[in-house]
């Protein structure tokens, strides 16, 4: 089985958000790129799937040459090799068509993503891979088994979970429960350096979103501690000040 | 031109976020001078449709087919679209929920459609623009996204958006859509249902719990605060990696985000990553023994103490105010 593991490189979880040139642009300044945990989770299930049905997994990630670290993390982590399409990506939709036209001429038995980048927080790599590949796409699962042609997929619902079977090829986007995040261990570093990473150009496309500005959320007033003897207290401000109850 | 609204239900009755989604689609209308269509598909009952009228929608779709009866991204995508074209709609809303993330960017590739995904806020359009407003980096800002294509894709973040009634007269009509055996390649095998749980990402007030606790054990006593609030129970990720509550419970950077009324942290001392998460919530309270806990930087509202001693008595408190409310 050939399976597809889509990466994002995004800001580390504990990195505080500033913008630059007015508010235009990320400031990146001093700023640890990471693999994208949800991501993290689908190439950690990918290698699962592969190890015991004997496949290999491919990792591609659309970005300039800075991203090949987190490229090389998932070689480590047990990827058999990676594809780098060589661009900074202006949106999901610009990412989705480069993937999906690596697929065209690359063929994959199942594509994972994570459910969606913490960066830009877009959860439409997957569903957009579907429809341009024209094969099933299922944006949040918390479980996936593949037995031959078909695989088996949880997938989130508000206050439940549907189980679907779905046959090959499909896209998935992976949550966490799908499975634990591979720590890559010695082997898996020393391997990685030598392991095949190619890198490809982008088809050009016409892009329809673009970000022309951020803000920050305002900050929140002083804290009002109420007295631990006193919720009635808690109860009264949250009634009749805050109004939410 | 027009602006078509997915209107999802679950079980037969529309969602609490389908009047949020009519209720932003109706003000886009508004600002177009255009006609709002609301689309439902499968089972719902005729009663339950006309209700989308009282919210703004000029028009009520359904689509007749059993086959629909059940949620199936590919196929849903697929009628959405058709629908979209048939009524010339230039602008798709439905909500950011777990089955619109699937629906949103499929939709988007068919329409050749820009897609927000999360949005915040009601476009602005200034200057012949077309700008939307979403969270990003999890919560710790907002991006102003322009949309350049001719038809536009949004998907509204839940609790986001006021409803508002704006009644219509009902008009409900029938759309017969084609569709493949391709698009139902995807089977439903079960649906389990969590009990009778509020649903995070559209609860009002959440009470969420973390390594304070000290173990699973003493979830009952916060289960018994979420039931006096109506609330939904929700986790940090230490609690739900710990295995002490399940994964779909873990709320920050890396679970789900929401923005609820009132979340009630108790015994989470608060992470960035999980203040992430839970910044966009309107009232935060935080409980905690330690007074340096971070959380209460971003808090409206705080209780210095053992969870122990204070959840019991807000229990008391909450039941003893409903008693004399």
């Amino acid at each position: 089985m050939r399976i597809l593991v889509c990466v994002s490189n995004v800001p580390d979880t504990t990195t505080k958000i500033t913008f630059t040139n007015n508010n235009t642009q990320f400031n990146t300044s001093g700023v640890q790129f990471i693999l994208n945990p949800y991501d993290e989770i689908a190439l950690a299930r990918a290698v699962e799937l592969a190890e015991s049905t004997g496949g290999s997994v491919t990792v591609i990630n659309v970005g300039e040459a800075a991203t090949e670290p987190t490229i090389r993390k998932a070689l480590a982590v047990g990827a058999t090799d990676a594809v780098r399409v060589n661009a900074s990506p202006p949106d999901a939709w610009f990412v989705a068509v480069q993937i999906a036209e690596y697929i065209k001429k690359n063929p994959f038995d199942l594509i994972l993503t994570g459910r969606e980048s913490i960066d830009y927080n877009g959860s439409k790599v997957a569903g957009m891979l579907g429809e341009l590949l024209d094969i099933p796409s299922v944006s949040i699962i918390k479980k996936i088994d593949v037995n031959g042609n078909e695989a088996m997929v949880e997938r989130e619902i508000e206050g439940g979970k549907e189980i679907l079977t779905i046959p090959l090829p499909l896209v998935a986007g992976c949550a966490e429960g799908v499975t634990e995040p591979k720590i890559p261990n010695m082997r898996g570093i020393m391997s990685a350096r030598t392991k095949p990473l190619v890198v490809v150009e982008p088809v050009a496309l016409e892009i329809n979103s673009t970000i022309i500005g951020y803000e920050t959320p305002a900050p929140r007033g002083q804290v009002k501690l109420v007295n631990s003897d006193n919720p009635e207290q808690l109860i009264e401000l949250l009634h009749t000040e805050a109004r939410v109850i | 031109m027009s602006v078509l609204v997915y209107a999802e239900n679950a079980g037969g009755n529309f969602k609490k976020s389908t009047f949020e989604v009519i209720s932003y689609a109706r003000a886009i209308a508004d600002q177009n001078n255009a006609t709002l269509t609301a689309l439902s598909i499968g089972e719902v009952d005729g009663n339950e449709l006309k209700i989308l009228a009282l919210y703004g929608a000029d028009k009520i779709i359904t689509v007749p087919n059993e086959k629909l009866k059940n949620f199936v991204n590919q196929a849903y995508a697929s009628v959405i679209a058709q629908v979209a074209e048939s009524e010339a709609a230039t602008v798709v809303v439905l909500s950011n929920s777990f089955s619109g993330r699937g629906l949103a960017p499929r939709i988007g590739v068919k329409l050749n459609a820009g897609v927000i995904d999360g949005a915040v806020a009601l476009p602005d359009q200034a200057d012949g623009k077309f700008v939307v407003k979403k969270t990003v980096f999890s919560g710790k800002a907002f991006a102003m996204v322009e949309l350049t294509s001719a038809k536009k894709v949004i998907s509204l973040t839940p609790n986001s958006y006021q409803i508002t009634e704006a009644a219509k007269p009902e008009v409900i009509e029938e759309f017969n859509a084609t569709l493949n055996e391709s698009d139902f390649r995807a089977v439903l095998k079960e649906i389990v249902q969590a009990t009778d749980k509020v649903s995070l990402p559209e609860a009002e007030i959440i009470v969420s719990g973390g390594r304070g606790l000290k173990g699973p054990e003493n979830w009952r006593m916060l289960e018994e605060l979420a039931d006096a609030l109506g609330a939904a129970l929700a986790c940090s990720k230490p609690v739900s990696d710990a295995g002490w509550r399940p994964h779909s419970e873990h709320v920050g950077q890396t679970g789900i985000a929401v923005s609820p009324n009132l979340y009630i942290a108790v015994g989470i001392s608060g992470a960035i990553q999980h203040l992430a998460g839970v910044s966009s919530s309107k009232t935060i309270v935080v409980i905690n023994k330690d007074p340096d806990a971070p959380f209460f930087k971003v808090a409206d509202y705080g209780i210095v103490g053992d969870a122990f001693e204070v959840v019991p008595k807000l229990i008391a408190a909450i039941k003893n105010n409903k008693a004399t409310a």
